[in-house]
């Protein structure tokens, strides 16, 4: 029997670590990282998935995702550029002048 | 030449729209020949018309233009259409003549001022809606013209907008008039309601054989007409406006507030004059009415210190006369009277523009004085203007027009001694209030340095109305022959004064005056000072001064329980659950606005927070 129980546990950790990393850090690159945690952890339960299924559906979504978290980057790391341009620093909590 | 008719109001209208439209990237040289040359074209045509008129006039004694059908709904065919009689011909001879003199006043009056091209739209305006207003062939069109004047009234009141006060002023003449305007709508409606047209002669035709004198529709009719040419021409009881629409500019006062428009009510009894006949009762009220507003304005104008104001309730006791005149059945006299008035008054307002422009715009005649030789063009015409107002004996036109009111009223079988006491007492405070604003203002001592002069532009128009002051006055037969062709002729009732003996009592009474004044004020000023001094005079003064206490009773009767009541309905239980909807969405607004922080890592938890909620309500309900 696969270990499903555990794969799930281990990514709703890995999840939980990203949240945690997103609401705590107030540095705009460790945000984004702590957003890509929580995809891999979002992969890792399809690639669990997938295997104890026995189906492939599980790794093509896992490709899926990392096209997409390639594509996030990419525009994210150019808006932190220009934001760090902006303001010279790049704590979010600084950065805060939408507001109502 | 008749066919140019048209062109008459036309080209002011296409003018002012011009001015309208370009003025303000216009340079203030091309405004004053826009704006002054329409209407010298204008006059200058209607004087053409004249001469064809006079020349060769029509078979009927009339001429009727239509250019189009207006409205076409059932019977209702109210047309685009002008009537010229002797009548609308001497009214828009008057006023397109006088119009001209006075914007070319205008041109150096308001120079430099920088409403310069928005004064001059609206003057035009206003002359395209007065000769409208005359020349209109239905009653119609006639009001189409006489809301067009009292717009450019209001207009050019509040023409110094930025001060409230003017404002304030345009407000009361445009609500006060718009009294009488509504009586006069509904007049039109029974009118048109029982004739079954509008068109003035069709409806003098009908009203006369439908109708039988004394009828209550008549009455009824006439009585609402007369209300509508009351708030016009400012008689009692609504003639409060006026003098407050001295705020605007002095050409203004001179065009719209002394020579033209508030004869509009003269003219329209003069042109309805078939249902006033009819009437009697109506007929007589309106003899009443203008010799009470006569001696009435004539007391106010006696206490008052601003020379417009003045000169203001001299034009409402003026156009008293004129009223007392249609009252007793003398049209054509009436009319004369309005030519008169139009040259003397309008030249009695410029002369006292030009001593207003020479004295930084100072308006109290009692830090005035000693002009007559600082300013001797504004005195002569001054003299001249006033000497035609108070009617100095067969010299000026004013005593001629005047005169033949005194005869008209003593002659007449509606006339009676009372009026006739009145119309002379009137004659008394004319020349008293004209010499007392003569002797302060331009004899005694300099009170204050003159620091312009006038150009050429403001005395030469000056000059022309102070020689037609003199001149206007004195082909007296053939001008009543002229208006004969289009009013009734005066009916006389036998055994009546003879025109010596009112004329040999006009000049006495114009003597009194005179000698009265200059008693009070250049012989003896302590004299006038003292009696406004004791305790009785100064109330009396007070009493005049405002008015005969008009404003303060209109203000309790009318504008105080408006105001109470709009005061108290703006918190009825309707209006609050409205105010509960808009405060509960403010309330909201308020909130939502507040959680708008910018901070993302509270976004962030709120999202994370949502959608672990989200989940289990899923997951669990």
């Amino acid at each position: 029997m696969f270990p499903i129980r555990e794969g799930f546990m281990i990514s709703g950790a890995l999840f939980t670590l990203g949240v945690i990393g997103v609401l705590a850090r107030r540095n705009l690159l460790f945000v984004l990282m702590s957003i890509e945690v929580m995809l891999n952890a979002a992969g890792m339960a399809f690639v669990v998935a997938g295997a104890r299924w026995r189906q492939p559906d599980g790794q093509v979504m896992f490709l899926f995702i990392l096209a997409m978290a390639a594509a996030e980057v990419s525009v994210g790391l150019a808006l932190v550029l220009e934001l760090y341009h902006q303001f010279k620093t790049l704590d979010t909590d600084a950065i805060s002048r939408m507001r109502g | 030449m008749l066919a140019l008719l048209w062109l008459v109001p036309a080209i002011p209208f296409a003018s002012a729209l011009a001015l309208a439209v370009l003025g303000p990237r216009m340079r203030a040289r091309g405004v004053a020949v826009v704006g002054t040359g329409s209407i010298a074209i204008s006059a200058a045509i209607s004087l053409v018309i004249a001469g064809t008129f006079l020349g060769a006039p029509p078979a009927s004694g009339a001429y009727t233009q239509t250019l189009w059908t207006w409205i076409d709904v059932g019977s209702f065919r109210p047309g685009i259409a002008f009537y010229l009689d002797a009548l609308s011909l001497v009214m828009t001879v008057v006023v397109t003549f006088v119009s001209f003199l006075i914007h070319l006043y205008s041109v150096e009056f308001m120079r430099g001022d920088e409403g310069y091209s928005r004064f001059f739209a609206y003057m035009n305006l206003f002359v395209a809606s007065m000769v409208t207003l005359l020349l209109a062939d239905n009653l119609l069109l006639l009001y189409l013209g006489w809301e067009g004047v009292g717009l450019c009234s209001y207009l050019l009141i509040g023409f110094w907008y930025q001060d409230a006060a003017n404002g304030l002023a345009g407000r009361k003449a445009f609500i006060v008039t718009r009294v009488g305007d509504t009586a006069m709508a509904v007049g039109l409606f029974v009118l048109f309601h029982n004739l079954g047209t509008l068109r003035i002669q069709d409806l003098m035709h009908a009203a006369q054989s439908q109708w039988p004198a004394g009828s209550s529709y008549a009455i009824a009719a006439a009585a609402l007409l007369l209300g509508g040419a009351v708030g016009k021409s400012a008689q009692l009881p609504l003639q409060t406006w006026l003098p407050d629409a001295m705020a605007g500019p002095t050409p203004t006062s001179a065009l719209i507030h002394a020579a033209t428009m508030v004869t509009a009510g003269v003219y329209l009894i003069a042109r309805t004059n078939v249902l006033f006949t009819l009437a009697p009762p109506v007929q007589f009220a309106v003899a009443v009415v203008g010799a009470a507003t006569l001696l009435m304005a004539g007391f106010s104008a006696l206490t008052q210190n601003d020379i417009k104001r003045v000169l203001a309730y001299s034009t409402i006791s003026q156009i008293g006369y004129m009223f007392l005149a249609l009252g007793v059945g003398a049209w054509g006299a009436a009319i004369f009277h309005f030519m008169t008035h139009a040259f003397f008054k309008a030249l009695l307002f410029l002369a006292a523009g030009i001593v207003i422009e020479a004295l930084h715009h100072e308006h109290n005649i009692f830090r005035m004085g000693g002009l007559r030789t600082e300013l001797p063009v504004a005195f002569w015409t001054f003299l001249i203007g006033g000497c035609a107002l108070a009617g100095l004996p067969l010299i000026t036109a004013g005593y001629f027009s005047k005169d033949l009111i005194l005869w008209s009223v003593a002659n007449s079988p509606a006339g009676g001694m009372g009026l006739l006491a009145a119309g002379i007492a009137g004659v008394v405070l004319t020349s008293f209030y004209t010499f007392r604003l003569i002797f302060v203002v331009f004899f005694g001592r300099i009170e204050t340095a003159v620091s312009h002069r006038p150009g050429l532009a403001m005395v030469v128009p000056a000059c022309i109305l102070a020689f037609l002051s003199v001149v206007g006055g004195f082909d007296k037969a053939s001008f009543e022959a002229l208006l004969n062709t289009a009013l009734p002729h005066f009916r006389e009732a036998g055994g009546g004064m003879s025109e010596a003996l009112t004329s040999v009592a006009a000049g006495l009474a114009f003597f009194a005056g005179l000698l009265a004044a200059w008693y009070a004020y250049l012989r003896n000023p302590s004299l006038s000072r003292a009696a406004a001094g004791n305790p009785a005079g100064r109330l009396l003064h007070r009493f005049w001064f405002s008015d005969w206490g008009m404003d303060w009773f209109y203000d309790r009767l009318f504008i105080r329980p408006v105001v109470w009541a709009a005061s108290a309905s703006k918190a009825d239980i309707v209006d609050s659950i409205y105010d509960g909807l808009a405060s509960a969405a403010v309330l909201c607004y308020r909130i939502l606005s507040a959680t708008e922080t910018g901070k993302l890592r509270w976004y962030a938890a709120w999202i994370a927070g949502g959608s672990v909620v989200t989940l289990a309500i899923v997951m669990w309900l």
